[in-house]
């Protein structure tokens, strides 16, 4: 299926859910909501059209506007055809529904988006942080992260 | 047996200082603590290999801290490692000594600038006898380093540790 | 701490009985298998859930040798100097790595790379390959108490390790693949040695063959130990041997090319189950020692032809893509390797991420070792290849 085809089942199922796509970008990608991921998802994976049983990355981004992104690259086994899912949220309220009923695989990536910049996933079975300590202040991949001097007695900066 | 050559003159008689028969002792059977944190493990690896032998310098890795002499710190250490390295250190029983490894563990190495996660160095929390630069250090660098602790290890004094009046 | 385990459903206490008739009553018991521990391949903190010996729940704690890549690669002044930090990424196949970025940002500045390059390239990642299983064949056959396999291993690995250092220089982490091309031409007498190394390392192989692969001891230690079902494997997005062993037929050299992997006569093995279940711990083995054998084939037909050329005249002066962003994927030794690169039009990177398949693939080591012992753990563990400094980048 091309990118074109899969936006248009998309777009004709989800309606709103479903926002603008960058179909002519090197990689297409389509934007959807933060609060439906989880049913967008589902369908994709479960269709036998297209059959996204395989989730290559999930990535956290901090975007130039200010606000905090997920990026999920989708692959099918099946039909051999990719595509890219872009969901944001804003720093004020980083609510991104949860995929991980979805691909097990989601669960550790969406801990480590949550451990680096701070979105929490709703209905993840288990929200901590995964690569940074339980209590290390503050989410280091966002742009305007700064380091601490001192952490649990230790000098951090060189 | 390098140490002992040409030692007896005659009939098995070997005369020497206590300490310098403790340090003999304890320098040829340097036990190392079986840990490796990052890519200088994998150059600790080879150095434990045929090629290379650590262990016809006597050091053998062992898993445990309680039955080592030496921990040899290979790799970054990250702010969530360093309270267990401390742990393992204060795990040793005394006379301990501690090789610092490649560039991370001696001063952070190339995470220094923006490693907000990384440890400057292991010498922030336990104290370091032998620094090993190198990324990675040739398992060669890290043979000259067990030599050198060797050294250190001779010129000590338990003796005069125990009884300050001797 | 948030209690996040539930027990199983079918969870009962121990039948055992006294000689008077009592049942004794039984307990779970917390195990740490700790961040210093000799079979978890470096910093991996396991924090298993044990009723006795059998395990009811295994919970991997990691981010013990988090370095921060990600946020490095977002300073650096260059996309050439964020090639030294991916190289330490996954410190065992160092080669594959740099491949994989160079990849993903050849493909933003739509480069053209020569011929002589992409020989090299494939020659120097399936030497790296080899290198890698060998350590993987040789810390597992250890993990399970053969010392001897390991010292031939390792042996074998530094005459790879000879010809890389012959090469640039390096003997681990090379930063060689660079962004258009490589950082040194072949030496002169590479392509000799690296025949001499094809042609006995052949012979390397069947001896770790005849001493471990059907050895009765291996054999009950890793076959039906572990079991990776198909289509959990694939929703958990496992790859590399994780997923071959469980016998999907998927390999990105084959099934989503770069390189000129479509020139050779090689095959892609899968497990098949021979010594016990599709997906045990021993067909994850033996796809990785098959994988050694394809490379040694792999690298005997690229020297061969190889053709001449300059290596660095693909090399761009300054690299300032457009922006944009590109997710791309290699098989590294221990599955797909992505980086997905966010480029915002000046000449750092936006945003690297990193997708590091062993990071992926030690998601599953709780479905699989649900039922094992403690001692089968050593080996499910093992069997996943694991390389901390990927896991936690």
């Amino acid at each position: 299926m091309t990118a074109q085809e899969i936006y248009d089942n998309l777009k004709a199922k989800f309606g709103d859910a479903v926002g603008e796509a960058r179909l002519d970008a090197l990689q297409p990608w389509i934007a959807i909501s933060e609060t439906r991921t989880r049913e967008i998802c589902q369908f994709l994976r479960d269709e036998p059209a297209f059959a996204f049983d395989y989730l290559s990355c999930l990535s956290g981004v901090d975007y130039a506007d200010g606000k905090l992104g997920v990026v999920y690259h989708l692959f099918s086994m099946i039909h051999r055809h990719k595509i890219v899912l872009r969901t944001m949220c804003t720093r004020e309220h980083p609510h991104i529904q949860s995929v991980s009923a979805v691909w097990g695989t989601a669960n550790w990536h969406e801990r480590e988006a949550y451990d680096m910049f701070g979105i929490v996933f709703d209905e993840h079975p288990d929200l901590r942080r995964i690569l940074c300590g339980d209590d290390y202040p503050g989410y280091p991949l966002r742009k305007d992260f700064k380091v601490p001097e001192f952490y649990n007695g230790m000098k951090v900066p060189y | 047996m390098g140490i002992l050559n040409y030692k007896f003159e005659s009939s098995n008689i070997l005369i020497t200082s206590l300490d310098g028969l403790l340090n003999w002792a304890r320098l040829s059977s340097l036990w190392q603590m079986q840990f490796g944190l990052a890519c200088c493990a994998i150059e600790m690896m080879a150095a434990s290999a045929s090629n290379f032998d650590i262990m016809r310098f006597g050091v053998i890795p062992r898993a445990t801290p309680r039955q080592c002499d030496v921990m040899i710190v290979s790799g970054t250490v990250t702010l969530k490692m360093a309270t267990r390295i401390k742990r393992l250190f204060d795990q040793m029983p005394e006379p301990r000594y501690v090789i610092s490894m490649g560039s991370c563990s001696n001063c952070g190495g190339p995470y220094w600038e923006h490693g907000y996660h990384v440890l400057k160095g292991v010498d922030r929390v336990i104290p370091v006898d032998v620094y090993v630069p190198g990324c990675p250090p040739r398992p060669e660098a890290l043979l000259e380093g067990i030599i050198k602790l060797q050294e250190k290890v001779r010129k000590e004094s338990l003796v005069k540790k125990l009884v300050p009046s001797a | 701490m948030k209690e996040s385990r539930t027990l199983p459903t079918d969870y009962v206490s121990s039948p055992e009985r006294t000689s008077s008739g009592r049942t004794l009553r039984t307990d779970e018991m917390i195990l740490n298998m700790g961040p210093q521990h000799p079979s978890t391949h470096g910093v991996l903190r396991l924090e298993l859930v044990v009723d006795g010996e059998i395990i009811v729940d295994v919970i991997p704690h990691i981010g013990y040798l988090h370095r921060c890549f990600e946020k490095h690669a977002e300073h650096m002044t260059n996309y050439q100097q964020v090639i030294p930090y991916a190289d330490r990424m996954d410190y065992l196949s160092s080669m594959c790595n740099d491949w994989a970025y160079a990849l993903a940002v050849e493909k933003l500045l739509k480069l053209e790379i020569p011929e002589r390059v992409q020989y090299i390239r494939l020659i120097m990642a399936e030497l790296q390959r080899i290198a890698s299983h060998l350590i993987a064949v040789g810390t597992y056959a250890i993990d399970m108490g053969a010392f001897t396999p390991f010292l031939w291993c390792f042996r074998d690995r530094e005459r790879i390790l000879d010809l890389f250092e012959m090469t640039c220089g390096a003997r681990l982490l090379y930063n060689y693949i660079w962004v258009g091309g490589v950082s040194h031409d072949l030496p002169p007498r590479f392509v000799e040695k690296a025949k001499d190394f094809c042609r006995d390392f052949r012979k390397t192989l069947k001896e770790v063959h005849d001493v471990l692969t059907y050895n009765e001891i291996f054999i009950k230690r890793t076959a039906n130990v572990g079991v990776l079902p198909k289509d959990v494997a694939i929703n958990y997005a496992c790859s590399g041997p994780m997923l071959r062993g469980s016998g999907v037929d998927w390999d990105l050299r084959r099934d989503d090319p770069y390189g000129i992997y479509d020139r050779f006569e090689w095959a892609v093995q899968i497990g098949k189950g021979e010594a016990g279940t599709v997906g045990d711990c021993w067909d994850r083995y033996m796809v990785r020692m098959r994988e050694m054998e394809e490379s040694t084939k792999l690298i005997e037909q690229a020297v061969a032809s190889i053709p001449e050329g300059n290596v660095q005249s693909a090399i761009p002066k300054r690299i300032r893509p457009e922006a944009g962003e590109v997710y791309v994927r290699s098989e590294s030794p221990r599955g797909e390797l992505g980086f997905y690169v966010i480029s915002d039009g000046t000449a750092s990177p936006y945003r690297v991420k990193a997708r590091a398949p062993a990071f992926v693939n030690l998601s599953v080591l709780p479905e699989i070792s649900r039922g094992a012992m403690v001692a089968d753990l050593v080996a499910i563990a093992g069997s996943v290849d694991i390389v901390l400094g990927e896991v936690d980048r």
